[in-house]
């Protein structure tokens, strides 16, 4: 056995035992509890349950067609439709119950977020075995995380944007019967412009064919060109005219206090910040200029524009590491509190 | 765990900053993982937080919130996903639970595609657990995420119902009450976004905020690796900035010290932020250390080499 | 012909979009390429599952190296989507209990809300907490005062460091009120009111004059390098 393999080892052995003591001490560890609301919707006049359809179950969220008349809707017995919903407790709120009705099944402890809560945990504890060495957990979680991602972020596009919007204007009736029963009428307009989306988009998804990949050029042409026209106005409005406007500050500033007499020293300390920001923002400019040598003046003002550019660099760097030690802190926190147990900073389990 | 190939018999000949510079960065994760879980352990048994003095750019955000008349229209959107959720949940949390308290009529939008859920959870958090009385479609509403980024901008600018056809529900948006009046993105006095990229703060801005500033506020909160690049638009474009999870423990220490109430502690789930400040503390202190002892290193060798 | 269509497509999207900012007149044309854009770039979406699917499929097929790891992307991304496109046990919503397909996908409690919390959640937000291990390890590693540029560039990185926290505050909070500006925290905010907007400002607008150029340049047909195959 190489070193590593028995490094692994040795890690895994240890984390196992200090997971099962953990389990061990008051109140455990790891564990979702869900309450369950009955909800039950009486279904509009002259409307047939469309029940087969769509409505399937999963381990949590069960839902049935309960009291679906077959019979056609008459002003007697209105059709209904009813399901479960399971919404997340706290472990507080579970221990009352039962303390209150040892008997009571309205909240229990839900299996598919525990495992999930663990897969959660095993998946983020995979990921840091990164740090470690490059290994088979990793590469599995990483494998994981583009499948899910890309699947997930194509079902948003579809049911978000291509179901109200596309099939929403070329199928309404379909849409209006199966998703969106308030759906607006599309105007003619509207239709032909999404008939217009359909065919760059089919045209686009015709890259994935072994032939005729050029034929994706028109819609990436659509999109190039679109972006071109949005990104002219908007860079040059905000980033151009505007920064350039917002950098014509006074150099001498009076700053008057509450009995309207001028304070010198904010006045100074005023006027120094702006003269420093109007000669950072040309110093800089001269840095970035180019077709002309950087000698004499222009060589000066360009070396102060480095030097500028370098407390920008270092104020990003100062930032950067902030930010990604703030979720590097999170996770930690997901993995104290919401799993092991170890903490208790929202008083869910009353530690 | 050792550092990399050379002749063992010779390392205690090696100079000491020789074996430092070699040492294997495994050991330089182990003690950042230590900067990190120290704080939360200790923070999450004694509850203790550190201060917080809020800044101009952080206060800024509070006004422009505060100042606003009860029932005003805001547009809030979450332009993030978990992954950014550390730095931004808390803001974003803080940043709806003033917007509830103060009755203003919010309109949740999202051009990430995992930002709907973010905003769905952080509604159910702020409003769903402590403001019940809201009314979905009356009081606030989820309008869900749509594709296209700066062409959804585009698109509000002239019309909002075009961009947004329905909300989170299913509900058409020509039938939502609050937003009868609601014609284009200008309709709204004040546009906060909770950004952790593209598109984000920079694009509202170049796309929205530079067409209509006469018109509407925009205030917003994004990640540490954004904020610099924000701090040009401050405060011409951008009326309020929170940067980072500095910007959200800023805020949210002002958020709890106005909803305050006597007797009653401000409920953990409104803490988030400073709570995560003092992992932040050790953290970069260490990254502090980390960088003297490598120029340290550098110096000695430098010193060595010459003599 | 397959470069002469696709540079006209642009040419008139870019200054339909263009003028539209300018001409009332142009405006709905410009909603509505605004609006076709968002449906196409959301069919993107599909095209961007679809290369990943195909490009797996080919790497099992072919039993190169990690094939096995295909199998887990292409497996997690099928279920994923067979849960997603299907609503899979998400219950129709309360308002329009008519149409099944009504409920929303982020519901809670739903199977691909489960994927949400316990699979995408957990697998992003690791990721990008890595990074902050390497920041550490670049730090040690890399951050040499070597010149004056680089010692800038660590003193404000310094300030910056110890500002945003508590650390500042307790290193140089007893500095007297007439010297306040020397708080590390103040001069944290100073460095980047001042200089951090200086510098970014700068950079700002040469990227603008950047994008308008390039921009002008494909809307002209001047730069048809994106077309693929060079300036022709």
């Amino acid at each position: 056995m190489t070193r590593q393999a028995k490094t692994w080892l040795v890690i895994g052995a240890v984390f196992v035992a200090l997971l099962v003591a953990r389990g061990m001490i008051g109140q455990g560890l790891g564990r979702v509890y869900v309450k369950r609301t009955d909800v039950t919707v009486t279904l509009p006049d002259a409307v047939v349950v469309n029940s087969a359809a769509g409505i399937g179950s999963t381990t949590d969220s069960s839902t049935q067609a309960v009291g679906a008349s077959s019979a056609p809707p008459s002003s007697s017995s209105p059709a209904t439709i009813s399901w479960q919903e399971w919404k997340q407790v706290t472990p507080l709120e579970f221990i009352a119950a039962q303390k209150a009705n040892p008997a009571q099944t309205e909240i229990t402890l839900s299996w598919s977020r525990t495992i999930g809560l663990w897969l959660a945990a095993f998946f983020t504890l995979a990921i840091f075995s990164f740090l470690y060495a490059d290994n088979p957990l990793y590469k599995i979680a990483e494998s994981l995380v583009v499948g899910v991602s890309a699947a997930y972020w194509g079902v948003i596009g579809f049911w978000d944007t291509l179901v109200p919007k596309m099939f929403g204007a070329l199928t309404p009736g379909l849409v209006k019967s199966l998703v969106q029963p308030s759906l607006v009428a599309p105007e003619r307009l509207q239709q032909i412009s999404m008939v217009f989306a359909l065919i760059l988009g089919v045209m686009m998804l015709w890259r994935l064919l072994p032939r005729g990949g050029w034929i994706s050029a028109w819609p990436l042409a659509f999109i190039v060109g679109v972006t071109a026209g949005l990104k002219i106005v908007s860079h040059v409005e905000s980033d151009l005219m505007a920064q350039a406007a917002a950098t014509m500050k006074p150099l001498v500033v009076s700053v008057t206090d509450a009995s309207g007499s001028t304070n010198m020293w904010d006045s100074w300390w005023a006027s120094v910040a702006n003269v420093l920001l109007v000669t950072g923002v040309i110093c800089c400019l001269a840095y970035f200029f180019f077709s002309v040598e950087h000698k004499g003046v222009v060589g000066g003002a360009a070396r102060v524009g480095i030097w500028y550019l370098m407390i920008t660099f270092g104020a990003s760097f100062g930032f950067t590491v902030m930010g990604r030690i703030a979720l590097l802190a999170a996770r930690v926190e997901f993995l104290f509190d919401d799993w092991l147990w170890l903490i208790d900073p929202n008083h869910f389990r009353g530690l | 765990m050792s550092g990399g190939n050379f002749n063992n018999t010779n390392a205690s000949a090696r100079p000491w900053f020789e074996r430092l510079d070699r040492i294997d960065r495994r050991w330089i994760f182990l003690l950042m993982f230590l900067a990190v879980s120290g704080p939360i352990l200790w923070i999450g048994v004694t509850g203790k937080t550190l201060p917080e003095a809020p800044t101009l750019a952080a206060r800024a955000v509070f006004q422009e919130i505060d100042q606003l008349p009860a029932h005003s229209l805001v547009l809030i959107s979450f332009d993030y996903d978990p992954a950014s959720a550390g730095e931004l949940q808390p803001m974003a949390t803080s940043l709806v639970r003033q917007c509830a308290a103060k009755n203003l009529r919010m309109v949740f939008i999202a051009l990430w595609p995992l930002g709907n859920q973010v905003a769905q959870q952080t509604i159910q958090d702020v409003i769903g657990d402590d403001y019940p009385a809201l009314k979905e479609g009356d009081d606030f509403v989820n309008m869900g995420y749509q594709a296209g980024n700066e062409a959804v901008m585009k698109l509000l600018l002239t019309d909002f119902a075009k961009a947004f056809p329905k909300d989170s529900r299913g509900e058409a948006t020509s039938n939502i009450p609050m937003l009868k009046d609601v014609k284009m993105v200008s309709d709204f006095p004040l546009l906060i976004s909770v950004s952790a990229g593209y598109p984000g703060s920079k694009e509202w801005v170049q796309y929205v905020i530079s067409a209509y500033n006469e018109k509407m506020n925009f205030v917003t909160g994004c990640t540490g690796v954004s904020a610099p690049q924000l701090y040009p638009y401050f405060p011409q474009q951008i009326a309020g900035l929170l940067g980072a999870i500095k910007g959200a423990a800023e805020y949210e220490s002002m958020v709890n010290e106005s909803l305050a109430v006597d007797g009653v502690a401000t409920a953990p789930k409104y803490l988030q932020a400073q709570r995560r400040m003092g992992p932040q503390l050790v953290a970069h202190l260490l990254m502090v250390g980390l960088i003297i002892v490598g120029n340290v290193i550098f110096f000695a060798r430098k010193r060595r080499g010459a003599a | 012909m397959k470069r002469i269509i696709p540079m006209w497509i642009a040419i008139i999207g870019g200054f339909a979009m263009m003028l539209s900012s300018f001409v009332p007149l142009a405006e709905s044309a410009g909603e509505m390429f605004a609006d076709v854009f968002n449906v196409v770039a959301a069919i993107a979406f599909v095209l961007g599952a679809g290369s990943l699917a195909k490009q797996h499929l080919e790497k099992l097929s072919r039993r190169d190296a990690g094939w096995g790891y295909s199998i887990i992307t292409l497996g997690s991304f099928l279920i994923t989507l067979f849960i997603g496109l299907g609503k899979i046990g998400i219950h129709p919503n309360e308002q329009f209990p008519q149409a099944a397909y009504s409920g929303s996908n982020e519901m809670e409690g739903s199977a691909f809300g489960w994927i949400y919390e316990y699979m995408i959640t957990p697998l992003t937000s690791t990721m990008f907490a890595l990074l902050a291990f390497f920041v550490a390890s670049a730090a040690f590693r890399a951050f040499r005062a070597k010149n004056t540029e680089a010692i800038l560039l660590l003193v404000t990185a310094f300030i910056v460091l110890l500002g945003r926290t508590f650390a500042g505050v307790v290193l140089t909070g007893w500095f007297p009120d007439w010297a306040s500006g020397l708080r590390l925290e103040n001069l944290s905010i100073y460095v980047m009111q001042v200089f951090n907007t200086a510098g970014n400002r700068a950079i700002m607008i040469g990227i603008a004059l950047g994008v308008a150029a390039t921009g002008l340049r494909i809307l002209f047909g001047i730069d048809r390098s994106w077309l693929g195959g060079g300036d022709a």
